[in-house]
């Protein structure tokens, strides 16, 4: 099961991009574990400087912006 | 250029609603719809074409670039890169973070961080369609100054002693670290179809975010044109009276906007006559002194550096407010 973990502080474009990421994976039958995180110490030590950023299996993937359709499929 | 609009206003004002150029009500939505629909046709267009040309421009880049300079340069270019590096303001934290890990002085990190709200390209070519390059000019050119003396003071009075602790340790390790490793700096080239993606994205969020501000500002506008008498605010709010500088600053802290929705009320308060000091103090109160983007701040800095920057920010719009007042009637002829 791939743990993805969407990181920002509560602003309403990571809450889109979490619920995104849960949709895309429901639709595709991909189990995954959606998390948020806001905790600034956590997004600091992922290396993550702009918000949503993305992060599949510890390594971040994404950052600065929603991601696209297309990018999520490729993480699932 | 601009004729357009003020054309479709009268259309839609006199020939469609069958208002009369007379009456107040006429004047106030004729003002609207003219303002309206000019902010939007620009923003859409402008929004588009900046973004074309800073598609590779990040926060990441910033940070590599920033780092190891030496402070001198230091406030000026973090200044200067708050002004045109984009990011939304729920990033503030983990850039500040970003920032402060690299070992960047915290009043650096500052100077690009209390620039940014202040100074954006919409926010700057809005200005210059509604008021003209030398308001332009002087608000720029202001905006940097606060960014960069908030930098310096806050170097100068070693304000990182009031960063919560794992921020202060995080300053540390990035301090070390400097002189150790050499950052490469990759310039990764875009092609024309990823900058093209972009720019339409931005265009999009960007609008979607700014829309209801402008009907808002220029609703107050138009209201304020419409109807506040001639003269009144000139001869109640005018240079006259020192306690309206800092008193705009205080009204503009729980009024919070972005510069693109106080940009259109700014046009009409100084078309109405409010000394362009106040207006200045007031609008730059609204955009960069706000209680949510402050509470954020909470997360890496401790109550006392939070008050002492919010305080700066205070006494400086107040300073730039009367310092304006006092020599308004040679900037603006």
């Amino acid at each position: 099961m791939k743990q993805i973990k969407v990181l920002g502080s509560g602003c309403t474009k990571c809450t889109k991009t979490a619920e995104l990421i849960e949709k895309i994976a429901l639709e595709q039958g991909a189990i995954v574990k959606v998390t948020k995180e806001t905790d600034p110490q956590v997004i600091m030590a992922f290396g993550a400087m702009s918000t949503p950023a993305v992060v599949v299996n510890e390594q971040l993937v994404h950052s600065g912006s929603m991601p696209h359709t297309a990018q999520i499929k490729e993480w699932l | 250029m601009f004729e357009i609009f003020t054309q479709l206003a009268d259309w839609l004002t006199y020939t469609v609603m069958n208002l009369t150029s007379e009456s107040k009500v006429g004047d106030a939505v004729h003002f609207f719809i003219k303002d309206v629909t000019k902010i939007y046709a620009l923003l859409v267009v402008m929004i588009y074409f900046i973004a074309l040309l800073r598609a590779s421009l990040n926060v990441e880049r910033v940070r590599d670039f920033l780092t190891g300079k030496n402070r001198g340069v230091g406030y000026l270019l973090g200044s200067g890169f708050g002004a045109i590096t984009p990011f939304c303001s729920c990033s503030s934290i983990p850039v500040f973070l970003g920032f402060t890990s690299a070992g960047i002085p915290l009043g650096i990190t500052m100077s690009f961080l209390l620039t940014s709200p202040l100074i954006n390209e919409v926010a700057v070519l809005l200005l210059l369609s509604l008021l003209g390059w030398k308001f332009t000019l002087l608000y720029v050119v202001i905006g940097m100054t606060v960014g960069i003396l908030g930098g310096l003071f806050l170097d100068a009075i070693k304000a990182e002693r009031w960063l919560r602790s794992f921020a202060a340790k995080a300053l540390a390790n990035g301090q070390k670290q400097i002189n150790q490793s050499a950052i490469n700096h990759t310039c990764s080239q875009m092609a024309f179809s990823e900058r093209h993606t972009f720019a339409k994205d931005e265009t999009v969020e960007i609008f979607g975010r700014v829309w209801k501000w402008v009907i808002i500002g220029v609703g107050l506008g138009a209201a304020l044109h419409g109807f506040v008498p001639d003269g009144w605010i000139e001869q109640h709010l005018g240079d006259g009276q020192w306690w309206s500088v800092p008193a705009a600053v205080l009204l503009g802290i729980p009024l919070y906007s972005n510069a693109t929705g106080v940009i259109p009320v700014m046009e009409s308060l100084i078309v109405n006559g409010l000394p362009i000091g106040t207006t200045l103090a007031f609008c730059m109160s609204t955009v960069a002194a706000s209680f949510p983007e402050f509470i954020l701040l909470k997360q890496v800095m401790q109550w006392r550096l939070l008050a002492t920057v919010f305080l700066m920010l205070l006494v400086s719009f107040t300073i730039v407010g009367w310092v304006f007042n006092a020599f308004s009637s040679f900037f603006m002829r």
